[in-house]
């Protein structure tokens, strides 16, 4: 305040007011409420609804059903990412064609459902059996498994190179041209400057990608992989108890929730040196 | 075997009038479930940017589950979920009623909820890129709150809101391929029918395929011409 003999003058601020209980503050709190309520009804239901004959005859193969959507999905985002590489080269090279081609690809993969993708691969591929059994790949498109794997990893690769594009044009134009200034070729360019930037700023998508990937997943239980959503889908129809579905629900839950928090702990984390 | 436009015309061998049908069915579910889930979308970002800490916690938790869930879960635990809570509130006053639930409503619901906790997260970045000074300025030419939101805000809100909301109407467009798991006859349910009763699975399933991505493209021009109408200008800083 007058700091002109060089003495702070305290100024003693009236309290706060006192929060009073407006309208908005009622609603939010009968909101979470509700949210309690309903959260405390599914634990009763669950509790009530406990069935060890059901637990022990079903908790198995959820396991095992979780584990099928791990690997199905951990299998088409490793598969998707190295056949991102290319899609992504020809979609930022200058070649008209390369770049017609991928952006068709592109363009297909995105803007059409997974589930007709899936069926256009499953049943659709079954139209052609003589000539894939000509060439000896039948027994890869028969299986609803490796269907599910080949249509997730061309989807997500579409996904992809979308993401990875993006990343690298994130990057300045500044920072190829100052490495070429430097005498390093493109390659070295790219590995030593390019992608350590770029990957920072794909990390979000390429997280949002998993999650999308998992949810995603659940569809294969319609072309009978017995995945999560499968066994939940065999379960219930077994016992007609939608609690089958409520477990289901949470598994998926956790299982996102944990993969969002640990994006965000690795997104601070590599951030640091951008943080002050 | 008949030839492939055969099988797509109009007439009565071809299948061409079944697909048109899940077109109609397709598009008349995005078209429904679209106020619906921008109105809830709305209400909850509206309770996640507001100063009170309840409402927040309560809009967050409306996204996390609804984010963190697979779409056809949803689908699945508000087909089977609500028609058996419905039965039981029913059973009270009838004990021999049987309840069936609508396909086609439970998928408008459910593709709703997972569209609006995907819409609440746009309206909210869009609510934070609006200043301060905006609300204070309506405050100071005498609007009410209300008025300051409907007048000032929103108008604005929309503006940069629109491509995030756009993307998301192309997601539930492909969404609502899922509805064919519950029995509603969309364009997926429809060629799956053609696919077994004809042998020809490639053609019906490519078919459907490109329905899609002529509905998205049709989709881009329409978004276009809104974004046009709204004045994309105004909105590029």
């Amino acid at each position: 305040m007058s700091a002109t003999d060089g003495t702070t003058v305290k100024v003693q601020r009236p309290a706060a007011p006192p929060r009073g209980w407006s309208r908005e503050r009622i609603v939010g709190w009968v909101l979470v409420c509700l949210w309690i309520a309903l959260g405390a009804g599914l634990a009763t239901y669950l509790f009530s609804a406990w069935n060890p004959e059901l637990f022990a005859k079903y908790a198995p193969s959820y396991l095992s059903g979780l584990r099928v959507t791990l690997v199905l999905v951990a299998i088409s985002i490793v598969l998707g990412a190295i056949l991102s590489v290319p899609i992504c080269y020809a979609r930022m090279s200058k070649n008209r064609v390369l770049n017609a081609i991928s952006y068709g690809y592109v363009y297909f993969f995105r803007g059409t459902p997974l589930l007709a993708q899936t069926f256009l691969i499953y049943y659709g591929f079954g139209s052609f059996r003589p000539q894939l059994e000509a060439i000896g790949v039948w027994g890869f498109f028969r299986e609803a498994w490796y269907c599910a794997v080949f249509a997730f990893a061309l989807n997500t690769a579409a996904y992809q190179a979308e993401i990875l594009r993006g990343a690298i044009e994130s990057v300045g134009k500044g920072q190829w041209e100052a490495a070429s200034a430097l005498g390093l070729s493109k390659l070295q360019t790219l590995y030593k400057i390019i992608l350590p930037q770029a990957l920072i700023v794909a990390l979000r998508p390429y997280g949002n990608e998993i999650i999308l990937m998992i949810k995603g997943s659940a569809i294969v239980a319609i072309i009978t992989v017995y995945d999560l959503m499968g066994e939940t889908r065999r379960a219930f129809s077994r016992t007609f108890d939608f609690q089958t579905y409520l477990w289901a629900a949470l598994l998926y839950l956790s299982l996102v929730e944990t993969l969002r928090h640990l994006v965000d702990w690795i997104e601070r984390r590599i951030t640091r040196h951008l943080h002050r | 075997m008949q030839s492939a436009w055969t099988l797509l015309s109009f007439g009565p061998d071809g299948w061409g009038d079944d697909l048109a049908h899940g077109v109609l069915v397709t598009v008349s579910l995005a078209l429904v479930t679209l106020p619906l889930g921008l109105l809830i979308g709305f209400l909850v970002a509206l309770a996640k940017q507001s100063g009170e800490p309840s409402m927040r916690l309560a809009g967050n938790i409306y996204t996390t589950i609804f984010r963190g869930l697979p779409e056809l879960l949803t689908l699945f635990l508000v087909f089977y979920g609500a028609q058996i809570g419905i039965q039981q509130v029913v059973r009270l006053v009838r004990p021999d009623a049987v309840v069936e639930i609508n396909s086609f409503v439970a998928g408008m619901v459910a593709l709703g909820v997972v569209f609006s906790s995907y819409a609440s997260e746009v309206f909210l970045s869009a609510f934070r890129a609006i200043p301060r000074g905006q609300y204070e300025g309506g405050y100071s030419v005498g609007l009410s709150p209300r008025q300051t939101m409907r007048l000032v805000i929103l108008p604005q809100l929309v503006r940069i809101a629109l491509p995030g909301l756009s993307n998301l109407w192309l997601i539930l467009l492909k969404d609502t391929a899922l509805v064919s798991a519950v029995g509603l006859t969309d364009i997926v349910r429809q060629s799956s029918i053609a696919a077994r009763v004809t042998k020809q699975a490639f053609m019906f399933f490519g078919v459907a395929c490109l329905i899609y991505l002529a509905l998205a493209i049709i989709s881009s021009f329409g978004i276009g011409a809104i974004e046009r109408w709204v004045g994309k200008r105004a909105a590029q800083r």
